[in-house]
């Protein structure tokens, strides 16, 4: 088994760049529903490891410190906020074509009126202990 | 013979009591905390298949001075005289178990610890739950929550604090602490601050068993009555808070016919007890606004002037900008949302940046049927809050005024 983390920002999606606060509620409902059916297809076939929501852009904070001085922590707005996480789903799976297999479920996840919002999904996987013959 | 549930319900009845006695017997509360637990998972692992012993107080005892003795046997220096201690009689017992709990609670709420080691240690030593148990209700790993636990015991252990209650202000000081701690732990459990689930029936109702022991144990107490109260009254509306799959229902839209009548009617029985006595605090003040609450057939039913008169109250005695809030919500139901909205501007200082208040803005100017402005708050709301079921209902609400708004 391997594990993968799948992970989505902030940006635009291919299809649809409408903040989701505009959608039709029903809209919302069902994408809320279908992210959360795939969490618990993920979890019953014994795939999910986490799957977790970061708090928005406007709570993150960059620190940086030289170890002496007192550290210097910057917050928003930042203008790359959409290059942010927005959250991830760490998973263990058979194969890197079944992570993507996933991923590409998890990137047309319903937007308005249904249509796939073909979120962009980075898929990386998590780096382990070196194998027997290393 | 027991299922695993019931196994379950007795140890962690068990649990402080026998934890009492090791403590008593070998002075050690680290080592003794280390060794209870040891003896509850041994029990966890046996009863369910061999069936409770007849004696199973004594069956714990006897397994957890066994690994004490073990413990000490294995350190060679200190052998002569701690085996001595150990084969010791424990003193007689001119105290009682429920004695034994209330220490427990009044040591694990120890100044020197930090709310997050307190709660943890809260559960482990005076509710007998399992480590992988308050790991898996705080969403860490076990031996995270194992080595806060271990750094909590030894943080008492160098404040020199020996099994006993504290004495004159600092046992009144104590109390408060004992009984915000529970506090917390009711409302991980009841409106987790983090993540999507939003109800831990596991904490909540630990928190709920811990507050009746201690409210047996000083039933003279109001402020105690008063947070046992206010927590069934809370409890009570469990059942209609949230739909389906976890969404957030608010207080207005509960189908009411939901809500658990038996706990509702024992928390107003306690604060109705309490507030005869006398002095008031403000856990009888939050149960009483819970009982009005509960009371109401629906949102429009409810005696507003008189939750706006109790929050007033509870502003002098908390000066808490929280509190502040809840009461410009409650001016808006009485004199109309202009009202409530002049209020929450001196909370933009003390409150700023806190989702909630943009929460309450959003609510009061649709009130006001100014349905732009609460939008952009319902929204401002989302993006701030840290609860993903709080972050889906506010987002929702900023949709549904659009869609409104659109068509």
């Amino acid at each position: 088994m391997t594990k993968f983390m799948l992970l989505q920002n902030y940006g635009a999606t291919l299809a649809c760049d409408l903040p989701m606060a505009e959608w039709d509620p029903a809209d919302i409902k069902a994408h809320i529903e279908f992210q959360l059916a795939l969490n618990d297809e993920l979890a019953s076939n014994g795939e999910l490891v986490d799957a977790q929501g970061l708090a928005g852009p406007e709570l993150a904070r960059f620190v940086t410190s030289d170890g002496g001085r007192a550290p210097v922590v910057t917050d928003g707005p930042f203008p790359e906020s959409k290059e942010l996480l927005a959250g991830y789903r760490m998973i263990d799976v058979e194969s890197e074509a079944r992570a993507i297999e996933i991923a590409a479920k998890a990137s047309a996840a319903p937007g308005p009126g249904g249509v796939p919002i073909q979120q962009p999904i980075e898929v990386r996987q998590v780096m382990g202990a070196p194998g027997p013959g290393e | 013979m027991n299922t695993g549930a019931g196994t379950e319900d007795l140890l962690r009845e068990l649990a402080p009591q026998v934890l009492g006695v090791v403590i008593r017997r070998f002075g050690d509360f680290a080592s003794a905390e280390d060794a209870v637990q040891e003896a509850l998972l041994a029990a966890a692992r046996h009863w369910p298949a061999e069936g409770v012993p007849d004696n199973p107080r004594g069956w714990l005892i006897q397994a957890a001075v066994r690994r004490m003795t073990d413990q000490l046997r294995s350190e060679q220096a200190r052998r002569r005289r701690e085996d001595a201690a150990a084969m010791a009689e424990p003193p007689a017992a001119d105290v009682s178990d429920r004695d034994d709990t209330l220490i427990l609670l009044f040591m694990c709420c120890h100044p020197a610890l930090t709310p997050a080691s307190a709660i943890a240690l809260t559960l482990r030593a005076a509710g007998g739950l399992t480590t992988a148990e308050i790991a898996n209700a705080f969403l860490v790993p076990e031996a995270t929550m194992a080595q806060r636990i271990s750094r909590a015991k030894q943080r008492i252990k160098t404040s020199g604090a020996a099994f006993g209650m504290p004495t004159g202000s600092e046992w009144a000081q104590r109390l408060r602490s004992v009984m915000h701690v529970l506090y917390l732990i009711f409302n991980e459990g009841y409106a987790s601050s983090v993540g999507a689930d939003l109800h831990r029936t596991e904490l909540s109702g630990e928190a709920i068993r811990l507050a009746s022991i201690l409210h047996a144990a000083l039933p003279d107490d109001g402020e105690v009555t008063g947070l046992l109260a206010l927590m069934l009254l809370t409890d009570a509306r469990w059942p209609a808070r949230t739909g389906g799959r976890g969404e957030l229902i608010p207080l207005a839209q509960q189908d009411r016919t939901r809500w658990d009548r038996a706990l509702i009617a024992e928390g107003v029985t306690l604060i109705t007890g309490a507030l005869a006595r006398g002095v008031v605090g403000e856990y009888q003040v939050q149960a009483l606004i819970a009982a009005i609450h509960d009371d109401a057939a629906d949102v429009g039913d409810t005696d507003w002037p008189q939750i706006l008169a109790l929050y007033g109250l509870l502003e002098r005695m908390t000066g808490n900008p929280m509190v502040a809030l809840n009461r410009a919500v409650a001016t808006a139901m009485v004199h109309g949302p202009d009202a409530g909205l002049k209020l929450l501007q001196p909370l933009d200082g003390p409150l700023a940046g806190h989702y909630r208040l943009d929460a309450v803005r959003a609510h009061l100017f649709e009130m006001a049927g100014d349905v732009p402005t609460a939008i952009a708050h319902y929204r401002a709301a989302a993006a701030r809050t840290t609860s993903i079921p709080e972050q889906q209902y506010l987002t929702i609400q900023a949709a549904r005024l659009r869609a409104g708004a659109a068509s």
